[in-house]
């Protein structure tokens, strides 16, 4: 197999933008990783575009906005893990020789407040169980119970969050909060409260994949892919996965398993992991999966400064999607936007010193849960 | 009864019941033996699903049979919903938790009961059959939830 590497990456910040189309999003952020890997037209062979809202032939707009069409252009949804299952077809392509060289961009605009999904049938709309939050609140209130995760625990995850995103110009929010602020905030679904959830927003992100090493060379070292184990996927018990799943590994410890195994590395070979931190219940869950910390360990690992910048493995130091807010399409290559300055030396302040490998990490609805792990 | 649940059963003259049923497929039945949520069982695995799919999501093997399980079970999990989730049309604030019925089978349901403070990890829940909105046609639609179980 080619080794796969990250030519160029770009941005376009997280937030809210009524102005600006989806489409200008996108482009934003494409010409960016475009003139950052310096190519234009002729230089990729195919796209890949993630996104959940974006609707018919969204990368293909993009692309014909900036008189880029002419090669094959896949939109590709896999619920949070959108752009992270666009940016395995597209390293795949290039691994397997069928392309030098290709452009994978990730995009979103999203309503305010808890997200329509076609995910729930109408009967289940109906019955109240299209209640994203609360699946979010009975994992949160699953790990308290099974483990030693306070209250408080949730909320210094947020705190941490935040800090980390004051520091990230791309954040939505940049705004340091406190212990009590995060605690007091509003109730959104016991246990969780208003600034332990992460926002839907708006935002893009874009990479282009290479078989030729750049001169500041970051190597796609794994991607890696899984889905729940059969019957849990969209099962009653188990629409976002983490609820009843005792008995089965879960997509992300499926994931980081295969990621690990590929890239030849282990949680402590790590320099900085970006994870899904939908709420601060699901930042240490993550971390227990991806085995930055033993399992049911992950209050312990909090109250211990675990995911601090300036720890041994810092954790969203981008500020997460708390901060970030959660652009579906767009996050996890947002992730590996974020990780490719850090391993560059590009992150400015929020730069984590040395950083020679690093994982993202995003799981979502249908249970995909996508691992990337870079090194230079 | 089995509930009547497309719009021509509904509809027909003869249909005993003025309200209807949540979905266009059999969810629960309520008759003489009270509610019970209608799951798949299959044959060659043994396990059990819902809704009730003639194919098993865990197996892939045909022939998943119909099953009634409940009404009784335990509360694992729960929460409040405080403000209506896109097309809820029920009232609000509700419960929402994870039954584990006995047989085998755990479901993500609402809760009767709002205030958590009220609810506790293993309480003994029992399902019931109840209105839960007007539809349109101005007829009650019925839903199922969990109740504390009555001592």
């Amino acid at each position: 197999m080619t080794p796969v590497y990250l030519a160029g990456v770009g941005l376009h910040p997280f937030g809210r933008f009524p102005d600006r189309s989806v489409t200008a999003l996108g482009a934003e952020a494409v010409r960016a990783a475009l003139a950052d890997a310096g190519i234009g037209r002729g230089g990729f062979q195919a796209a890949f575009c993630g996104t959940v809202y974006g609707g018919v032939a969204a990368g293909h707009k993009v692309l014909t906005a900036l008189g880029l069409s002419g090669v094959p252009i896949v939109n590709v949804e896999a619920g949070c893990a959108s752009g992270g299952a666009a940016l395995i077809l597209g390293a795949t392509a290039v691994a397997s020789g069928r392309a030098d060289a290709v452009l994978v961009f990730g995009l979103e605009k999203m309503p305010r407040g808890i997200i329509r999904s076609s995910f729930f049938e109408p009967w289940r709309e109906e019955a109240g169980l299209a209640a994203t939050p609360a699946y979010f609140a009975l994992r949160a209130q699953r790990l308290m119970l099974e483990s030693d995760v306070t209250l408080e625990d949730l909320a210094r995850v947020s705190v941490k969050n935040h800090r980390h995103g004051v520091a990230n110009p791309h954040a939505m929010y940049r705004q340091a909060v406190s212990l009590d602020e995060v605690l007091g905030s509003a109730v959104v679904c016991e246990p969780l409260r208003l600034l332990m959830l992460c926002a839907p927003n708006e935002g893009a992100a874009a990479v282009v994949l290479s078989a030729r090493p750049a001169s500041r060379a970051v190597r796609v070292a794994a991607a890696v892919l899984r889905s729940h184990l059969s019957g849990s996927v969209l099962g009653e018990h188990t629409p976002l996965g983490g609820l009843t799943d005792a008995d089965v590994p879960t997509p992300t410890e499926l994931a980081a398993r295969a990621a690990y195994d590929e890239a030849g590395v282990g949680p402590r070979d790590l320099d900085l992991v970006e994870l899904q931190d939908t709420d601060s219940g699901r930042e240490i869950l993550s971390a227990e999966e991806l085995g930055l910390c033993p399992r049911r360990g992950g209050g312990r690992w909090v109250r211990d400064g675990g995911g601090e910048m300036g720890s041994r493995l810092p954790v969203n130091a981008s500020g997460g999607l708390l901060a970030k807010g959660e652009p579906l399409g767009a996050s996890a290559l947002a992730q590996v936007v974020e990780l490719t300055w850090q391993l560059r030396g590009e992150a400015g302040p929020r730069q984590v010193p040395r950083a020679r490998a690093a994982l993202a990490h995003t799981v979502g609805r249908g249970a995909n849960a996508c691992v990337v792990i870079l090194a230079r | 009864m089995t509930f009547a649940l497309s719009t021509e059963r509904r509809t027909h003259a003869s249909d005993p019941d003025p309200r209807r049923s949540l979905g266009s497929a059999p969810l629960f039945v309520c008759d003489a033996d009270g509610p019970r949520l209608l799951a798949g069982a299959c044959g060659a695995c043994g396990k059990l699903h819902f809704p009730a799919s003639p194919v098993c999501p865990y197996c892939a093997a045909d022939g998943a049979r119909e099953t009634r399980v409940g009404p009784a079970g335990r509360l694992e999990l729960y929460t409040t919903v405080l403000r209506a989730p896109p097309g809820y049309r029920g009232p609000v604030p509700y419960g929402f938790g994870v039954v584990a019925l006995d047989g085998g089978l755990s479901v993500v349901a609402r809760l009767t009961e709002a205030d958590s403070s009220r609810l506790r990890p293993g309480l003994p829940v029992e399902l019931v059959v109840e209105p839960l909105f007007t539809g349109d046609d101005g007829r009650p639609v019925l839903s199922y939830a969990f109740r504390p179980a009555v001592a």
